[in-house]
């Protein structure tokens, strides 16, 4: 009886009026000991410092449409750079008449990705809507159909370069990872030795150096007469070596799920596919999205590069503009234009990979 | 508490044969010489104390460890390497984990038409008919949308059960099915293997629960390193043990 008393005046006794809102957080988070207000105050001072000049060149003293050399007598940042150059550091040699195409490629992409976001439209239905959408762009890209003019691939760059290495290389590395790390796990010896070799060599070597071979051994293994396309070599160095990445997490997410798991799907008499697919799959997969994620991101800023072996990516197409005398000062600002697109990128891919974990709490 | 039970044993119908069956781990001798004939509509109860090979022993029986020497032939199929033979049988024998085993991922009803659809390629709308039928039976139909997860021990166990009774099976393995759970749901799991004895499913079950076995069992089994060392009908083997190591562990978990 008294406890309940006790429980009733407690609940309608206010908390101290120091320890809420506004001062009472500030109190908790910022002044709570001698050291914490010593360096919040020193934070304050560096913002005070930092902010107001940068926001100054940034915005207030910058230059937005003019030439260069108006540019050069400013103070504030030249924004002028990139939007003077905007198309080309976008599109690159792609011809500057055809190049709503490019344009119109990108936005069926964006508009793909947005529509697959939703987990409602996955089903088999989403991989016909993106093999039929990847035609359409390609058609755009290349032309020769429909009274398109003929672009060759050597003329695709800038940022449909990026999107297009970036695109196929982590669709079709992720399954490859996939196929790889049960390869690995695999009871059959030949294919756990190949897969091991596989995995262990490809992960034994840069990027850079697979770009190499692909763009300058292996033409030299090539019969007479036939070529493939450079970008398509880079494209598959790019998935082989994000491929064997992927195997590695996703052999980690294997060996997370208990083995009862496996003994359950066996004796309900699943065959391997079936084990795999309806039950450790899932499973593992999902445990794996964060460090999955985390590998196709640094595969999307690892195209960039491509540069070396001459492809004119966003970042190779920015550098050319960067190179013209007119321009040669602003290279800050150009790469900050740049920086942000990556970022954009990149949070993107990592915001739906958090909304993912959060639909697939079981 | 099953008076007519001897009734059910269909004597000439011998559902799995064991034959000087051996299995090493390594070099430890598991399981030696084993012989067992369990007819079909018999249910066995094997105990013995742990890392006696009962757990492994049944495993055996559908494949989940391989056995190195001798025979084992379930539902007139031999097992051998070859996988459709396993796959086969896994198909006719159902069994219940001691930790239950149901798949995290899928929702109850799930977790039971998983099999009829994808193994005996039963239509969906019948697989989840058959697989309520068997969740009012274990008493848990109002939970066929949750996930395991949400559901206590005793519920997931029941839930198992019935996962594996959605495959109609024709022989229950159960691995120590109560050994996991908290006291107070050991008995709506047991209530349920109850209930299925009473239907004459043929059941081997391992377990140190001895009111089940005196109630429910034609013959209990009892196994010391690796060897089936008594086995009687569960009067006589309660209450007349011959073996010294039989007098010994029920004079342990007896009181």
């Amino acid at each position: 009886m008294e406890s309940s008393k006790e429980i009733t005046a407690g609940s309608e006794l206010k908390p101290p009026i120091t320890s809420v809102g506004v001062i009472g957080w500030m109190r908790e988070n910022l002044f709570n000991t001698p050291l914490n207000s010593l360096l919040t105050i020193f934070i304050l001072f560096c913002l005070y410092a930092i902010v107001p000049p940068l926001v100054k060149w940034a915005f207030f003293n910058a230059d937005w449409t003019s030439s260069g050399q108006v540019c050069k007598e400013s103070t504030g940042a030249c924004w002028s750079v990139v939007t003077n150059n905007f198309r080309f550091i976008l599109f690159g040699f792609y011809p500057y008449d055809e190049q709503w195409r490019p344009t119109v490629s990108i936005v069926i992409f964006i508009l793909l990705v947005i529509f697959s976001h939703n987990r409602r439209f996955w089903n088999k239905n989403l991989i016909y809507v993106w093999v039929g959408g990847v035609v359409v762009m390609g058609v755009f890209m290349r032309g020769g159909l429909f009274g398109l003019s003929v672009v060759e691939s050597t003329k695709w760059s800038g940022i449909i370069l990026t999107l297009m290495l970036s695109l196929f290389g982590l669709t079709a590395a992720y399954p490859l990872g996939v196929l790889l790390a049960l390869g690995r796990k695999s009871s059959l010896p030949a294919i756990k030795t190949l897969s091991i070799v596989y995995i262990e060599l490809i992960r034994g070597v840069p990027l850079i150096s697979l770009l190499f071979m692909s763009s300058v051994m292996f033409p030299l293994f090539l019969p007479e007469g036939i070529t493939i396309d450079k970008i398509l070599r880079a494209q598959v160095a790019i998935i082989m070596f994000t491929a064997a990445y992927i195997a590695e997490v996703v052999r980690g997410g294997l060996q997370a799920i208990p083995s009862g798991q496996y003994e359950a799907a066996e004796a309900l008499g699943l065959d391997y596919s079936q084990k795999m697919r309806l039950i450790i799959l899932p499973q593992a997969l999902k445990v794996v999205i964060p460090p999955t994620v985390s590998i196709l991101i640094s595969a999307f800023k690892d195209t960039s590069l491509v540069i070396i072996i001459g492809l004119f990516d966003l970042m190779k197409t920015t550098q050319v503009t960067l190179s013209n005398p007119e321009w040669s000062g602003f290279s800050t600002e150009a790469y900050i234009f740049i920086a942000l697109l990556y970022f954009g990128g990149c949070f993107a891919m990592s915001n739906f990979s958090r909304s993912l974990e959060d639909d697939l709490k079981t | 508490m099953i008076t007519e039970a001897t009734q059910n044993i269909d004597e000439n119908k011998a559902i799995i044969k064991i034959i000087d069956m051996h299995k090493w781990y390594g070099d430890f001798h598991v399981l030696t010489d084993i012989n067992l004939t369990v007819q079909k509509g018999e249910r066995i109860v094997i105990c013995g104390p742990s890392g006696s090979g009962k757990s492994t022993l049944i495993r055996c029986l559908n494949r989940l460890e391989e056995h190195q020497r001798g025979r084992i032939i379930v539902n007139d199929i031999e097992l051998s390497k070859d996988i459709k033979n396993i796959e086969k049988i896994r198909t006719e024998v159902g069994m219940v984990f001691q930790h239950f085993n149901l798949f995290p991922h899928l929702t109850i009803l799930d977790n039971l038409t998983l099999g009829p659809i994808w193994v005996r390629k039963v239509p969906r709308a019948e697989a989840e008919e058959t697989a309520m039928y068997y969740l009012e039976k274990v008493q848990i139909a109002e939970q066929a949308q949750k996930f395991p997860g949400q559901l206590s021990g005793g519920q997931q166990q029941r839930v198992a059960i019935a996962r594996s009774l959605c495959m109609k099976p024709k022989v229950m393995l159960f691995d120590e099915p109560t050994s996991a759970l908290d006291p107070e749901m050991v008995k709506e799991v047991l209530d349920v293997m109850i209930d299925l004895a009473k239907e004459g499913m043929t059941m081997l079950v391992v377990s140190h629960e001895m009111g089940f076995a005196r109630s429910v069992a034609h013959r209990v089994l009892f196994m010391d390193a690796g060897q089936i060392v008594e086995q009687n009908n569960p009067d006589d083997f309660f209450y007349h043990p011959q073996n010294e190591r039989t007098k010994k562990f029920l004079s342990q978990i007896l009181h």
